[in-house]
């Protein structure tokens, strides 16, 4: 690796001085940056810190208001993500930027076709180049199987297949692992080693520190838009590196106390429930959530988890089997219904589901309460008292934001995902169901939510969390229970349960023994 | 083996005798007309051609209709503008062209492209509501074709005529269990003669090309096409007026092949099933083709038991239905369809949304 011979190496790309402003916020601020070849660089920092609009500098699709990019010493303008590509710079998008209806052939194929005349792709050729690469760096891939078809872990290795297929010298990838098992981390770790050892140089971009340790050779901290930190691994920490990227300290992990389980509260019995095209993806699920405490439901997406969820909120008719709420029946009540029983629910695409962006703030804070008192006098609505619910909310939940009737459109992330939290928590409640709470969040609105969930618990409340982050279903469960084919697997002990032991339930299920067995062992 | 025996207690079940006067029926006389399925299919697998083409790019046409109404009445128009500054010539041996015909029809592929372009401008630019674009044209071209045609046709004007029909040869024809499907598939005009080829080029240039990769990469995911750095809005625009030059084809085709002139609202509602056929066929070129070529049989077999109902058992039943059952009888089988089919059938995951490129922020 680079550095430890004492040779100093050109680097591959440099960025000096680059500045980006936007009317009224200055996103980028004189951030440097130096990739060398055959380096993991990681770029480090919170939502809103700058990393993507340097990236969007990066790969042409922002223009920079100074500063300067050099290829290889030479300085460059890159027009778009088109000239980007030409001169080996790619990018892996957290959001994968695959069609999933098509093969995994024509998405390596798309942008950059391989023809056999003008007008025809040469498919077979395509075919034979994707497989020699796949051997040359270890996941040999069918080049016709649609990309629909894999898991999100195979999915992310025909992006990277894509910028290689692309001869990419500079790899970009942003948040890769934050839909990932740790299992699929660390083989697509094991892809990125072996990357980097055959020249390619790597931009890492995450906010997971721990990640950041275990695969970068060296990092670069970003806040409020400039760099504030460069380490190397080896001399530094998790805590170090947290108080660089936020500018305070953090608490990383939110102490959970113990919990003090009263009266079953939530209890699902032999639940079976269909996705929109009539598969089956419940398969008889039993579980119990005791007051005061949290439920953690691990696994990997798309194993009926969103199904599950569903139906205990009252957003999908189980096909089967019961749900009770305090001892009373709830099954297939209406989501008012439920919400005026005590539930509560914290959906995980909040631009769809939790929010409705062109609203304002205030608005969106009554969704569940706007036809009555004090919201409502008969048909007529109370502006007044809305506005003064919602200013109070704002500040005790810590939304930030100039007004309460802007719309929440206008909103970061980790304030739209707090005033669905100030709307879904702040009332009592019998059962918290939270799907993904903190999908997309920096740290620190990250630590907020989870001490609110906390809070919750503690004041009694029955806590089911389904994350397919395992980390936060880790941190902040009292039991976990692993979700697999549409069954519980597993249920384990929060505090003393083993990442991997949970990460090998959700990938393959085990058997029943074999979740009995590490059940056992955990506890 | 006798058989009569074993059909004369067939025929003696009320229902099963029926259907197999049906069959009896429809094999005796649809072969024969088999030029005409062709003729009332062309206009609706064209049009549902560019549905596939708008649709699999991202682009939802509900304006076909009154593209095809507009190019109807230029082919009709340019005809009698035409003609005389040529003197009008004499029609060639085969399909009958002449010097007008062609420029009638290119005039008429080109307003069907402009109006197209409208619809792209308006949909994919503006990112107005895409079915607010589509009705917009479909009245305006059904109000200003209605309006113009009653002007011009005041000093009843000579238009350019028809193209002709191809006459294969008789033997070919007489041929037997074949000839008449032959005959289906030649017996036509130019452009229903070339429709069955563009649709078999526009699939292989759908699946096969760069072109259509690139189409059906827009169509699901535009993003992604964009990083990989495809111009969405440029394929978009292109897709949209290449869509619009075959809704063009069925237009002229409608006042040029199967008529020689131009009526008001001569498309009746043909854009909107070729959408239906579109649906059918899965957002495929032959799958579209076949569906059209289905409604053009029930469509002729309504047709036919008007005209020549069979007699017995059966014609007594057809003829006691009111006539306009059966002129209703395609409409009400393509909503059975499509009712039983659209389950399955699932469009272009971005089809109708505007895109709007990456706001870096």
């Amino acid at each position: 690796m680079t550095g430890q011979s004492g040779t100093i190496q050109a680097p591959a790309l440099e960025m000096r001085g680059i500045t980006k402003r936007y009317p009224g916020v200055v996103a980028n601020d004189g951030i440097s940056l130096e990739v060398r070849p055959g380096e993991i660089h990681a770029l480090l920092g919170e939502n809103g810190a700058g990393k993507t609009t340097l990236m969007n500098v990066l790969y042409g699709l922002a223009t920079p208001d100074e500063g300067q990019i050099l290829l290889d010493g030479e300085p460059i303008r890159i027009a778009g993500p088109a000239d980007a590509i030409a001169r080996g710079i790619n990018m892996v998008h957290q959001h994968f930027m695959l069609v999933p209806v098509l093969s995994v052939a024509d998405n390596v194929l798309l942008g950059e076709e391989t023809m056999a005349n003008r007008v025809f792709l040469d498919r077979k050729e395509a075919h034979r180049r994707i497989l020699e690469l796949g051997r040359k760096f270890g996941f040999e891939i069918d080049p016709e199987v649609k990309v629909s078809a894999l898991s999100v872990g195979w999915q992310q290795r025909v992006e990277i297949l894509k910028a290689l297929y692309r001869n990419a010298r500079i790899l970009v990838l942003d948040e890769p692992t934050a839909v990932l098992t740790p299992q699929e981390t660390e083989e697509i770790f094991a892809v990125l080693r072996r990357l980097a050892d055959q020249g390619h140089s790597i931009v890492f971009i995450s906010h997971k520190l721990y990640e950041v340790l275990a695969i970068a050779d060296r990092i670069t901290v970003i806040r409020r838009g400039r760099v504030v930190g460069e380490r190397r691994p080896a001399e530094t920490s998790e805590d170090e590196l947290a108080e660089l990227m936020v500018g305070r300290e953090v608490q990383l992990t939110v102490d959970r106390g113990t919990s003090h389980p009263g009266r079953p509260m939530l209890r699902v019995s032999g639940l079976e429930a269909s996705d929109d095209r009539g598969h089956p993806m419940v398969r008889g699920v039993d579980l119990e959530v005791r007051a005061g405490e949290i439920l953690g439901i691990a696994g990997v997406a798309g194993n009926g988890q969103d199904e599950l969820v569903e139906s205990i909120v009252g957003l999908r008719r189980p096909t089967a089997g019961a749900v009770t709420l305090d001892g009373a029946n709830i099954t297939g009540h209406s989501p008012r219904a439920l919400n005026e029983a005590g539930v509560a629910y914290v959906p995980a695409d909040r631009h769809r589901f939790g929010l409705i962006l062109p609203f304002s703030i205030a608005d969106n804070l009554v969704l569940t309460s706007y036809y009555r008192p004090p919201y409502a006098r008969g048909v007529v609505r109370d502006g007044e008292s809305i506005e003064r619910d919602a200013r109070s909310s704002v500040e005790r939940f810590d939304v930030r934001t100039p007004s309460v009737t802007a719309s929440a459109a206008t909103l970061s992330g980790g304030n739209q995902q707090k005033i669905v939290v100030a709307r879904e928590f702040d009332r009592e409640l019998k059962l918290l169901v939270l799907d993904q709470p903190t999908r997309g969040l920096d740290v620190g609105s990250i630590e907020f939510i989870h001490k609110q969930v906390i809070a919750k618990r503690d004041a009694g409340t029955a806590v089911l969390l389904v994350s397919a982050e395992l980390d936060e279903v880790l941190e902040i469960s009292d039991r976990i229970a692993v979700m697999y084919g549409g069954r519980i697997v597993a249920v384990l002990d929060g505090p003393t349960a083993d990442k991997n032991d949970v990460g090998l339930l959700m990938a393959t299920g085990g058997t029943a023994r074999d979740g009995a067995q590490i059940a056992k062992a955990s506890a | 083996m006798d058989v009569i025996p074993v059909i004369n207690f067939l025929y003696g079940i009320p229902v099963l005798g029926l259907a197999f006067q049906l069959v009896g029926y429809l094999v005796a006389i649809l072969p024969d007309n088999s030029p005409t399925i062709m003729v009332q299919a062309t206009p609706l697998a064209l049009a549902a051609m560019t549905g596939v083409i708008c649709e699999r790019s991202g682009v939802v046409n509900i304006g076909i209709e009154g593209t095809m109404l507009a190019a109807a009445f230029t082919a009709w128009v340019v005809g009698i503008a035409v003609n005389p500054i040529f003197g009008n010539p004499a029609p060639s041996d085969i399909f009958g062209i002449t010097m007008p015909l062609l420029i009638s029809l290119a005039a008429a592929v080109g307003v069907a492209v402009l109006i197209s372009a409208l619809h792209a401008w308006m949909s994919i630019t503006l990112r107005a509501d895409q079915i607010i674009s589509g009705t917009i044209i479909n009245i305006a071209a059904a109000g200003v074709t209605g309006y113009l045609d009653q002007l011009i046709s005041k000093s009843s004007p000579v238009g350019a005529g028809e193209f002709a029909a191809f006459q294969p040869p008789q033997a070919l024809v007489e041929l037997p269990l074949v000839g008449w499907l032959l005959n289906m598939f030649l017996n036509l005009g130019p452009i229903a003669m070339s429709t069955v080829f563009l649709v078999i080029g526009l699939q292989v240039w759908l699946f096969w090309s760069r072109w259509g990769l690139r189409t059906r990469a827009v169509g699901e995911h535009p993003r992604a096409a964009e990083t990989v750095g495809i111009d969405v809005i440029r394929l978009r625009y292109q897709n949209v007026m290449i869509g619009g030059a075959f809704a063009g084809l069925a237009g002229a085709f409608l006042s040029m092949e199967a008529t020689n002139s131009f009526q008001i609202g001569m498309t009746i509602g043909r854009g909107f099933i070729a959408l239906a056929a579109m649906i059918m066929g899965r957002w495929t070129p032959i799958g579209g083709f076949l569906s059209a070529l289905l409604f053009a049989v029930f469509l002729e077999i309504s047709q036919l038991i008007k005209i020549a109902p069979p007699t017995g058992d059966l014609g007594q039943v057809m003829t006691s239905v009111p006539a306009q059952l059966w002129d209703a009888l395609p409409y009400l089988l393509t909503i059975v369809i499509l009712a039983g089919a659209v389950g399955r059938s699932i469009p272009p995951a971005a089809d109708g949304q505007p895109y709007e490129r990456e706001a870096a922020a």
